[in-house]
C-alpha cells in the first residue's frame, strides 16, 4: 500500500519534472513570463513530491515491512529506530532518492530567491536542475526502485517485482538482513548527508554557468550570484570528507584515516576541481581573466559530482564484469558523457564572448600564482581520476586485474600537495595585476627567517628524516606568513584607529570576510597537513600475542593485557572486549577497551579500536584475535600515530574559516561613509609598513 | 686393568661425542624453531600485498578469514626461509598482479605511470603559453595598478556596496 503510494509519487515527480523542463524552455524561447512561472511552480512542486517518496520509504523502514526488498536489505528488527530512519541512505536505491530530495530542496530554494536583476537566468537554472532531477528520479523509477517487493509465484518460486505477478502471493521474510555494521556509526549517519549536500549544491553554480552560456550573459554575474552557493557546497563537501576520514579512523580498524580507496577518491575529485574553481573565479572577478577556464572547471565539477554519486554507492567500477552487469553503470556514464558534451558545446558556442578582458603582466602576480594553483589541483585530479579508472581499463584491454593502491597516489600527489602548500603561503602576499620579487620578498622575509627555526626545533625534538624537515618547515612557513598577515592588518587598525587588538581583529575580519575567512581556512589546511605528516611519516606499529598480565611495548608506551570479556548485547551483537592498561615511563595512563563486535543479523564482525588520544600522539590498540579460553592469550595490534589529532583540529579550523567566508554580509553602509573610513582605516598590505 | 683404563679413556670420548650430538640436535632444533616469524615480520610482508578478494585492502589489516589464511601462508613461507620478494612472487603467480599494491612496470601497465605526468606536462605547457603570450604582448597602455602594488581585493567590498546601493536606488525609483 505505502509502497504503491511512494512509487506513484515518484512517477508523478518524473512527469512534473519533465513538464517543468519543457515549460521553462518554451517560456525562455517565447519570452513568456507565465510559462517560466509555471516551470518554477513545477520545480517547487517536486520538493513535496519527493518528500512523500522519502517519507514512504522511511515509513516502510521503521515499520519493518520486509516484503520490500530495500527494507529487507538494510534493516533488521534489532536495529534502533534512528538507524532505521537513516537507513534511507544506507543502500543504493534509498541513496538515489535521498540525492533527489536534496537536489529538489536546493533547487527550490534557489528558485525562491529574488530574480529581479537576472531574470533571464531563471528558466535555464530550472532546466539544468530538473534535467538532473529527471535523471535521478528516472534511475530510481526504472532501475533502482526502492519499492520492489518479494513475491511467491504460483509455481512456488521467489520473485522480485514492483507489482504482484499474476497469481503470486506476498512473501515477507521474517526479519531483514540488517544494515552493514560498518554503517551503524554516528559518523556514518551524518557523513553521507554532508557529502551529498556538497555534491548537490555544486549543481547550483553549474546551473547558473549553463544559464550564462545559454543566455549569452557571460559577464561575471553568474559567479557573483553563486559565490555563496559554491562556498556552501564546498563546506559540505569538506565536512563530508572530514567526517568520512574520522569514521574510517574510528571504525575501520586499520590505524589510518584515508586509504585512497576509489570511493574516497570519488568524493575527493569534485572537491579538487571545486577548490580550483573557488580560487579561479576570484581571478575572473578581480581581473576579468580565465572566463573559459572557469566554465571548464564548473562543468568538470558537475560531471565529477555525478561520477562520485555513482561510484560511492554502486561499487560497479570494481570490475568490468560488475559494470556490464549493472544497468545503471552504462546509464551513469552515458549521462555524464552527454551532459559533459552538451556543456562543452555550449562553451565553444560562446568561446569568443568569453575572451579575457585583461591580460597577465607578471609571473608573480596573484592571478599567475592562482593559475599555478589550478595547475597543481588539476595534476592531483588527473592522478586520482586515472588511478581510479585504470584497473577497469586494464581489465578491459588485457584481461588482467591490477590494484592501484596508496603508494601510487602518495608518490605522485605528494610533491603536488607540497607545491600547493607553498603557493598557499606565498600567493596571498602577491598583489593582483603586478608583483615583483622585491615586493614579495619584502612581504615575506620576516616570516621566512622565523620559519627556519622550525626545522631546528624539529631536530631538537628528535626528528631525523630529511623529508620531514622540509615538510615541517613548509607548514611553519605558511602558518607564519598567514599569521603575519593578520598581525599586520590588526597592527594597522590598532595604530590608525586606536582599536584594541580584539576589536581590530574583529573589524578586520568583518570588513573582508572572504579574505580573512580564506586565511583561516589556510591555517586549517596547515594543521591538517601537520596531522598528515605525523601519521604518514612517523606511524609505527607492532603486533603480538600476550597472556593476561603480559606486556607489549611501542614507541615508549607499554600496554598490559588485564582481561577479556565476551558477552551478548540486546541489539544482536556478540562483543569481545579487552581491558588494557597503558603506561609510559612507568607512569600509569589509564585503560583502553579495544573490542570486536560480531553482528548476528548481518554475520559481520567489526573491530573497534581503543584509542588514547592527545595532541602529541594517539595510541591506537586493536583487538585482533583471542584464544577461546581467554587465559591463553590475546593478540593485539598497536599503532602509534604521532600528531594525528592536529588533523581533526585543523578540520574544525577549516570549517570555521569556510563559515566566516560564506557568512552573509551585513546590510551595506552607505558608500559615502565607507569611502571616508577607507582613507583612514584601510587595513592590510599597503598600510602596514 | 687395561680394560678399565680403556674404559676410563673411552668414557670421556663417549661423553664428548654424546654431548656434541646432543648439542647438535639442540642446535638444529633451535635453528628450526628460531625462524617462527613474529606477527610483525608477517605484517611487514602482508602490508605490501593486497587482498585478492576484498578491494583495496592490504593483507595486514584485512579482517576476513581468507586473509587470515593468507597471513598464515606468509608465516609458513617465512618459516621456510623465503624472502619477502619470493613470497610476493608466489602470490603474484597464484593470484595475479592485483595482489601488488601498484601495477608492475611492464607492458600495458606503463600507461598508469606515464599518462598523468604527460597530461600534467601538457598543463604546464598550456600555462607556459599563457605566460609567453603575456610577455610578447607587453602592455601598450599601463596596467591598472602600476604605481603601487596595492591589493585590489581591498576595493572590492566598496564596489559591491556601490552596486548594492545602485540597486536600492533603482528599487526606490520604481
Amino acid at each position: 500500500m505505502v509502497s504503491n503510494f511512494g512509487f506513484g509519487a515518484l512517477a508523478i515527480t518524473l512527469v512534473v519534472s519533465i513538464y517543468g523542463i519543457f515549460a521553462a524552455v518554451y517560456g525562455a524561447r517565447k519570452n513568456s513570463l507565465a510559462w517560466v512561472e509555471s516551470a518554477r511552480k513545477a520545480m517547487l512542486l517536486t520538493f513535496p513530491l519527493i518528500s512523500l517518496v522519502a517519507l514512504s520509504i522511511i515509513y516502510l523502514l521503521v515499520t519493518g515491512d520486509y516484503q520490500v526488498q530495500y527494507v529487507y536489505n538494510v534493516t533488521s528488527s534489532t536495529m534502533p529506530i534512528y538507524l532505521k530512519v537513516t537507513a534511507l541512505w544506507g543502500g543504493q536505491a534509498g541513496s538515489l532518492i535521498f540525492w533527489s530530495l536534496l537536489l529538489s530542496a536546493f533547487a527550490s530554494a534557489v528558485t525562491l530567491r529574488k530574480w529581479d536583476r537576472d531574470r533571464e537566468f531563471l528558466p535555464w537554472v530550472i532546466v539544468v536542475a530538473l534535467v538532473t532531477l529527471v535523471f535521478f528520479v528516472g534511475m530510481s523509477l526504472f532501475f533502482e526502485n526502492p519499492f520492489v517487493r518479494f513475491w511467491q509465484t504460483a509455481g512456488g518460486a521467489e520473485a522480485v517485482a514492483m507489482f504482484r505477478p499474476a497469481g503470486a502471493t506476498d512473501l515477507a521474510p521474517f526479519d531483514g538482513r540488517g544494515l552493514n555494521p560498518l554503517l551503524r556509526h554516528p559518523g556514518m549517519i551524518i557523513h553521507p548527508p554532508m557529502l551529498y549536500l556538497g555534491f548537490v549544491s555544486f549543481v547550483i553554480p553549474f546551473a547558473f554557468a549553463i544559464a550564462a552560456l545559454v543566455t549569452g550573459r557571460t559577464d561575471d554575474r553568474w559567479i557573483r550570484v553563486t559565490r555563496r552557493w559554491t562556498l556552501v557546497a564546498w563546506l559540505f563537501l569538506s565536512l563530508g570528507l572530514l567526517l568520512g576520514s574520522r569514521w574510517a579512523y574510528d571504525v575501520l580498524g586499520w590505524g589510518g584515516y584515508w586509504a585512497w580507496d576509489p570511493v574516497e577518491i570519488a568524493a575527493f575529485m569534485p572537491f579538487l576541481s571545486g577548490t580550483a574553481f573557488l580560487h579561479s573565479v576570484m581571478i575572473q572577478e578581480k581581473r576579468g581573466l580565465f572566463k573559459r577556464w572557469n566554465m571548464v572547471l564548473i562543468i568538470l565539477t558537475y560531471s565529477l559530482v555525478i561520477f562520485g554519486t555513482f561510484l560511492t554507492r554502486s561499487g560497479v567500477l570494481s570490475s568490468v564484469h560488475a559494470f556490464s552487469q549493472s544497468a545503471i553503470g552504462p546509464l551513469f556514464f552515458g549521462y555524464i558523457g552527454i551532459t559533459f558534451a552538451v556543456s562543452l558545446a555550449l562553451l565553444l558556442h560562446r568561446w569568443n564572448a568569453l575572451r579575457s578582458e585583461g591580460e597577465m603582466h607578471s609571473l608573480l602576480s596573484r592571478e599567475a600564482l592562482f593559475l599555478l594553483n589550478n595547475l597543481l589541483f588539476m595534476g592531483i585530479l588527473v592522478v586520482c581520476f586515472w588511478g581510479v579508472l585504470f584497473p577497469l581499463i586494464s581489465e578491459l584491454f588485457t584481461g588482467q586485474k591490477v590494484t592501484v593502491g596508496p603508494p601510487f597516489y602518495e608518490r605522485s600527489t605528494g610533491p603536488l600537495f607540497a607545491g600547493l602548500l607553498l603557493l598557499m603561503g606565498v600567493a596571498p602576499l602577491s598583489a593582483w595585476g603586478h608583483s615583483t620579487v622585491k615586493t614579495l620578498g619584502k612581504a615575506m622575509w620576516k616570516p621566512f627567517i622565523v620559519s627556519l627555526l622550525v626545522p631546528v626545533l624539529a631536530f631538537a625534538l628528535g626528528v631525523r628524516a630529511p623529508m620531514a624537515f622540509v615538510a615541517f618547515w613548509l607548514c611553519g612557513f605558511v602558518a607564519l606568513i598567514t599569521l603575519y598577515e593578520y598581525y599586520r592588518g590588526v597592527a594597522a587598525r590598532h595604530r590608525k584607529n586606536g582599536e584594541n587588538v580584539f576589536l581590530a581583529l574583529w573589524n578586520l575580519m568583518g570588513r573582508n570576510r572572504r579574505r580573512y575567512g580564506g586565511y583561516i581556512i589556510h591555517l586549517g589546511v596547515v594543521l591538517i597537513a601537520l596531522g598528515i605528516i605525523g601519521i604518514e611519516m612517523f606511524q609505527t606499529e607492532t603486533q603480538g600475542t600476550i597472556p593476561p598480565g603480559g606486556k607489549m611495548s611501542l614507541s615508549g608506551y607499554t600496554i598490559s593485557f588485564d582481561k577479556l570479556d565476551i558477552f551478548d548485547t540486546a541489539d544482536g551483537r556478540n562483543v569481545a572486549r579487552a581491558v588494557v592498561s597503558v603506561e609510559r615511563d612507568g607512569k600509569a595512563l589509564g585503560q583502553l577497551y579495544p573490542r570486536r563486535d560480531y553482528y548476528y543479523d548481518s554475520q559481520q564482525p567489526m573491530t573497534i579500536p581503543g584509542v588514547r588520544s592527545t595532541m602529541e600522539d594517539d595510541l591506537y590498540v586493536l583487538l585482533v584475535d583471542w584464544e577461546p579460553i581467554s587465559s591463553t592469550g590475546v593478540t593485539f595490534k598497536v599503532y602509534h600515530n604521532p600528531l594525528v589529532n592536529w588533523l581533526w583540529l585543523g578540520g574544525f579550523v577549516f570549517i570555521f574559516g569556510t563559515l566566516v567566508a560564506a557568512w552573509p554580509e551585513k546590510e551595506p553602509e552607505p558608500v559615502r561613509v565607507s569611502a571616508v573610513n577607507r582613507k583612514t582605516t584601510s587595513p592590510g598590505v599597503q598600510s602596514a609598513d | 686393568m687395561s680394560l678399565t683404563l680403556k674404559k676410563n679413556i673411552t668414557r670421556p670420548f663417549i661423553a664428548l661425542f654424546a654431548g656434541l650430538l646432543l648439542a647438535g640436535i639442540l642446535f638444529t632444533a633451535a635453528e628450526a624453531q628460531n625462524p617462527t616469524p613474529t606477527d610483525n615480520e608477517v605484517n611487514a610482508v602482508a602490508k605490501q600485498l593486497y587482498c585478492p578478494v576484498c578491494e583495496n585492502i592490504s593483507l595486514d589489516v584485512c579482517p576476513t578469514t581468507a586473509c587470515a589464511q593468507w597471513r598464515t601462508l606468509i608465516r609458513e613461507q617465512l618459516a621456510e626461509g623465503k624472502t619477502a620478494e619470493e613470497i610476493k612472487e608466489y602470490f603474484v603467480a597464484n593470484y595475479g598482479d592485483r595482489v601488488l599494491s601498484t601495477p608492475p612496470t611492464r607492458g600495458f601497465n606503463w600507461l598508469v605511470y606515464i599518462l598523468p605526468p604527460l597530461i600534467f606536462l601538457g598543463g604546464v605547457f598550456l600555462v607556459y603559453r599563457v605566460f609567453r603570450s603575456m610577455k610578447t604582448r607587453k602592455p601598450e597602455k599601463p596596467v591598472v595598478p602600476p604605481a603601487e602594488p596595492v591589493d585590489l581585493s581591498q576595493t572590492d567590498p566598496y564596489l559591491a556596496q556601490i552596486e548594492a546601493e545602485l540597486e536600492q536606488h533603482r528599487k526606490h525609483g520604481q
